[in-house]
């Protein structure tokens, strides 16, 4: 268990590392300057070719992007002369143009993109799993038939049209509540659900439906399993058969997809943050790229990726928690 | 999830449902019937995947006969009608539901006054021209690489799986973005359809992998194998026509994800860029109208969830024709 | 005295998106308690579906089950449910053909024998492992105490069908119904198999249903034997009289394709011509006539008429063969 485990750790550890190599490359091949950019409009050329000596940028690739990588873990300091800044571990870069190390911003950022993924996850969990467990268990009646058709529309639902319906009948019509902010939940727990509601609901409704469907595909294929059909045969009552034999296997797989979503969302709920302007890691996103600033840019991409590997390994370890079978002894 | 069609057993495996009956004075069993028809027939039945097919057909005739049906109605996408939109409010169409009339099919764009039906048959352009052409790139790569992996196994399967862990590791839709916002000057729809077709191989090859590792067991290539057919032969005459029902499915369902992916891009401002009429564009153009003129906001939005929602009709209904496993009552 | 249990006229049919499905026609047989009954046929012959009806295992969704499954004189067809459930796995038990799929991949085997030894007699859960180690090492499983922890992937094949027919056994049950509890093992743990369940049979004084399609298993095993075709009853007779003096052509086909040591040399291995018959679209009279080479010899017109039933022809001997007695 503990080799499989360092194994993982090592192969996550290359995962992450070419992928930095890759955004790296493809930042540095791009045409845009940073120096020139943190230098303004009105710079020399002479005066840019200062910058870019300071900043390191005239340096080759390889020694830039290994600069970057030992910059994660030990610090570094950015630029020299005038322009140095120390930016400690763990180092994703220095933003010039916000003046704070992309690791502050980014996580500034965290916690709205958090309470985001966490809030809707939830909710789509509570919708998905009963929705399609009552779908699988009552199939072929109308309830069945309800959910499918159901959740077929609302997994074609663009997100943008349920933010904005959403926005027009709470907001608008009925005023329940107003247009809605993100404050912390620190701060005011209350508040901080009444503000997300609106934008849980957006992420979460698309997932529920695409959970019910799976949910429900699972629990039919698992319920005709012979093990299901031994747990009758052996007296056991229905509810435990259900419960106990038959949807524990039948959602290992959707607990496998959450996994899998929630790592992809830290970072990926770009167009609910928009929508709704919630100063998450999304929003810090589509900013810095207006901005053009390149190293929030690339730290967001590195974070996201890390976000992403890690639940992949949380995934492996759940199933083998859950499924004797991918223990590996 | 989708077995592959075997020809072989089309019938299915419980032994009370299945029986395709042979005549009974007959000792040599029929011909089976061709497993195509027979998923067609299947397909037929289904309302919804007619309802789905219906839909895919209007618009790509809708999009095809873009020209045509503008010069019909009589408005080009760029025309720009001041007289249809109201100076002094704020340049809204004037009349109700978006400024509909006879000049203006389906109304028209607030400030400009563009003709929303041309927009809309052009952004339909846009759209399918993007969708297909990844999802045949996602097709090409992907079974390509996963049939690869698959048949040969070894180095080679581990270099291709390793490599496609790191593509489905990568943050995508960030990187996407940032790709699309950096990259000025690449023709846009080009671009689109490279980066997407790019994040997206991976997963229709890890399904392509498996069925061919558990197909290049079977009797009929070993048999093959056996006979010093060549592997490449192998590949294509024994192994690729019994994995085509899986690739069907599998494109069907990738194509709204294709379709909604463009619209989210150019939502997000890193797609195509106007002129170019896009559904993502308009939608992105509307949110800020949408308590002031609907109709503006609804209509590219209607569409956009018309043209997944059929697409997902129709791969269900597919995966159920093809799938000779779920299709019991 | 009651007998153990008594099936009459049972008819089992499914509702299919092809059309109803008619898996088994009207079958009747008893169980006496000590004896075992064979009940062989290919598949699709409606012996397993047979056996999951005198359970009640089929789902009410999408099947009908009518006719009369009585058991110690109750009867279970169109009982309370619950009835039914509290018979299941405490009086009758029944042990599945696959025990890798049969036994549940996330739970120890003790803790699935445990289990069930719970549902129906309480206790403790310490005490229902106990019992789990015991039946383990009745079923002759080496160091019960340590495998009752492990689960049903880490047992071999044969290891597993014991753990399963352990499981049948843990209530103490007096029914015991074996669907092709052999057929995926090895030859030799096959043997070794059979050998045990012959023996807790005589031991406890079980009644037994044997589900095979192998003549093999049924002449090792059996006092009874029911031959089944496409849902039908085709001959029952005791074990050593159908072997000796089979009736049916069917049955005599089926004896003639098993290998004989005193086969002539270059002697070909017989087989009956054709396939099972569709259970959607039967052919009319009897199952079996489409195959028959007497039919096809004689071309009876009783063949393809009514569909026949069992008739007594000689002592304890039924056959449903309409010819028998009319051409002999």
């Amino acid at each position: 268990m503990i080799g499989f485990l360092i194994r993982r750790l090592f192969g996550i550890a290359v995962t992450l590392l070419v992928i930095c190599a890759l955004t790296f490359t493809i930042f540095y091949l791009l045409p845009n300057d940073p120096a020139a950019q943190f230098c303004g409009k009105d710079c020399s050329t002479d005066h840019i070719e200062l910058v870019r000596q300071q900043m390191g940028l005239s340096d080759p690739l390889y020694t830039q992007f290994a600069r970057y990588v030992v910059g994660i873990f030990a610090g570094q300091t950015m630029g020299s002369g005038q322009y140095a800044v120390h930016c400690g571990f763990p180092c994703f870069g220095y933003s010039f143009q916000s003046a704070q190390p992309v690791w502050a911003l980014m996580m500034d950022r965290l916690p709205a993109s958090a309470s985001l993924a966490l809030g809707a996850a939830v909710l789509w969990l509570l919708l998905g799993l009963s929705a399609g467990v009552l779908s699988a268990l009552r199939r072929n009646t109308w309830i069945d038939r309800t959910v499918m058709v159901g959740t077929i529309g609302v997994a074609a639902l663009p997100v943008y049209f349920t933010a904005m319906i959403l926005l027009y009948l709470v907001v608008t019509v009925l005023g329940w509540m107003p247009y809605p902010r993100y404050i912390a939940f620190s701060q005011d727990p209350v508040a901080w659900i009444r503000n997300l509601i609106l934008p849980w609901i957006t992420l979460a409704l698309m997932y529920a439906a695409i959970y019910a469907r799976m949910t429900r595909n699972s629990v039919i294929e698992t319920m005709e399993e012979p093990y299901v059909r031994t747990a009758r045969a052996k007296g056991m009552p229905e509810r435990k058969v259900v419960g106990k034999h038959g949807l524990r296997p039948a959602l290992t797989p959707v607990a496998t997809m959450l996994g899998m979503d929630l790592g992809g969302l830290l970072a990926g709920a770009l167009i609910t943050e928009s929508l709704f302007s919630l100063p998450g890691v999304g929003k810090l996103f589509a900013d810095s790229l207006n901005k053009a600033d390149q190293p929030v840019v690339m730290g967001i991409t590195v974070l996201a990726a890390f976000f992403i590997v890690t639940s992949n390994l949380v995934v492996d370890l759940v199933y083998a928690w859950i499924d004797p079978r991918a223990r590996i002894s | 999830m989708t077995a592959p069609l075997r020809p072989a057993d089309a019938g299915g495996a419980g032994a009370a449902a299945s029986a395709s009956a042979p005549a009974p004075s007959d000792p040599a069993p029929q011909p089976p019937a061709s497993p195509w028809r027979l998923a067609w027939h299947r397909l037929r039945r289904q309302k919804a995947a007619l309802v789905g097919l219906g839909i895919i057909v209007f618009f790509v005739l809708a999009a095809l006969l873009a020209p045509v049906l503008t010069a019909i109605s009589g408005k080009g996408p760029a025309d720009i009608d001041k007289k249809a939109v109201n100076p002094y409010l704020g340049g809204l169409p004037k009349g109700s539901l978006g400024g509909m009339s006879p000049k203006h099919w389906l109304g028209v764009e607030p400030m400009l006054g563009r003709d929303i039906f041309a927009r809309l048959l052009y952004g339909a352009q846009v759209s399918l021209l993007v969708a297909f052409s990844a999802a045949l790139m996602i097709t090409v790569i992907g079974v390509l690489l996963g049939i690869t992996a698959g048949y040969f196994g070894g180095r080679i399967d581990s270099v291709i799986s390793r490599f496609m862990d790191v593509m489905m590791s990568f943050p995508s839709l960030i990187f996407i973005i940032a790709l699309l916002s950096v990259a000025q000057n690449a023709n846009r729809i080009l671009l689109l359809i490279v980066v997407m077709g790019v994040f997206s191989w991976p997963y229709i090859a890890r399904v392509i992998r498996g069925q061919t590792m558990s197909l290049k067991h079977r009797e009929y290539v070993e048999a093959a194998r056996a006979c010093g057919t060549s592997s490449a032969r192998i590949l294509f005459t024994e192994i690729l026509p019994n994995l085509s029902g899986t690739i069907i499915v599998y494109v069907t369902l990738a194509i709204p994800g294709l379709i909604g992916a463009e619209a989210a891009l150019t939502f997000l401002g890193v797609g195509v860029r106007p002129p170019t009429p896009s559904w993502g564009q308009m939608i992105s153009d509307s949110v800020l109208y949408y308590k002031v003129d609907p109709m503006f906001f609804i209509l590219p939005s209607a569409c956009l969830f018309l043209i997944v929602l059929a697409f997902t009709l129709l791969g269900d209904a597919l995966r159920d024709a093809l799938d000779p496993k779920g299709r019991t009552a | 005295m009651t007998a153990l249990l008594e099936v009459s006229g049972l008819e089992v049919e499914f509702r299919t998106a092809e059309g109803i499905v008619k898996a088994v026609k009207g079958v009747d047989f008893t169980v006496e308690r000590g004896k075992t009954l064979g009940i062989v046929g290919e598949s699709g012959s409606g012996k397993s579906v047979t056996s999951l009806a005198v359970m009640g295992l089929h789902r009410a969704a999408s099947s009908t089950v009518t006719g009369s499954v009585k058991f110690e004189g109750t009867e279970l067809i169109g009982a309370v449910p619950e009835t039914v459930r509290k018979l299941r796995g405490r009086r009758m038990a029944m042990i599945f053909q696959d025990a890798l799929t049969s036994l549940h991949p996330y739970f120890t085997i003790g803790d699935q024998i445990a289990e069930a030894y719970r549902e129906h007699h309480g206790g403790s859960r310490k005490a229902a492992l106990e019992r789990a180690v015991e039946v383990l090492g009745d079923v002759g499983i080496p160091e019960p105490r340590r495998r009752v922890h492990e689960h049903p992937h880490q047992f071999s094949g044969g290891m597993r069908q014991r753990a399963m027919i352990a499981l049948a056994l843990s209530c103490e049950p007096d029914l015991i119904i074996a669907d092709e509890p052999t057929t995926a093992l090895d030859v030799t743990v096959q043997a070794q198999v059979l050998e045990l369940l012959k023996k807790l049979q005589q031991e406890r004084g079980l009644g037994v249903i044997m589900i095979t399609h192998d003549l093999g298993v049924i002449a090792r095993v059996a006092d009874e034997v029911l031959v089944m075709y496409g849902g039908s009853a085709a001959e029952q007779a005791p074990v050593d009289t159908l072997f000796a003096s089979p009736r049916h052509p069917y049955t005599r086909g089926l004896l003639d394709s098993l290998p004989r040591l005193d086969a002539a040399e270059g002697e070909a291995l017989s087989s009956i011509p054709g396939s099972p018959p569709s259970l959607l679209n039967p052919p009319p009279g009897c199952a079996f006539h489409p195959r028959c080479p007497v039919y096809a010899a004689e071309k009876n017109p009783l063949c393809t008429g009514e569909r026949p039933q069992l008739r007594l022809v000689a002592e304890g001997h039924r056959n449903a063969c309409q010819l028998d007695g009319v051409t002999a």
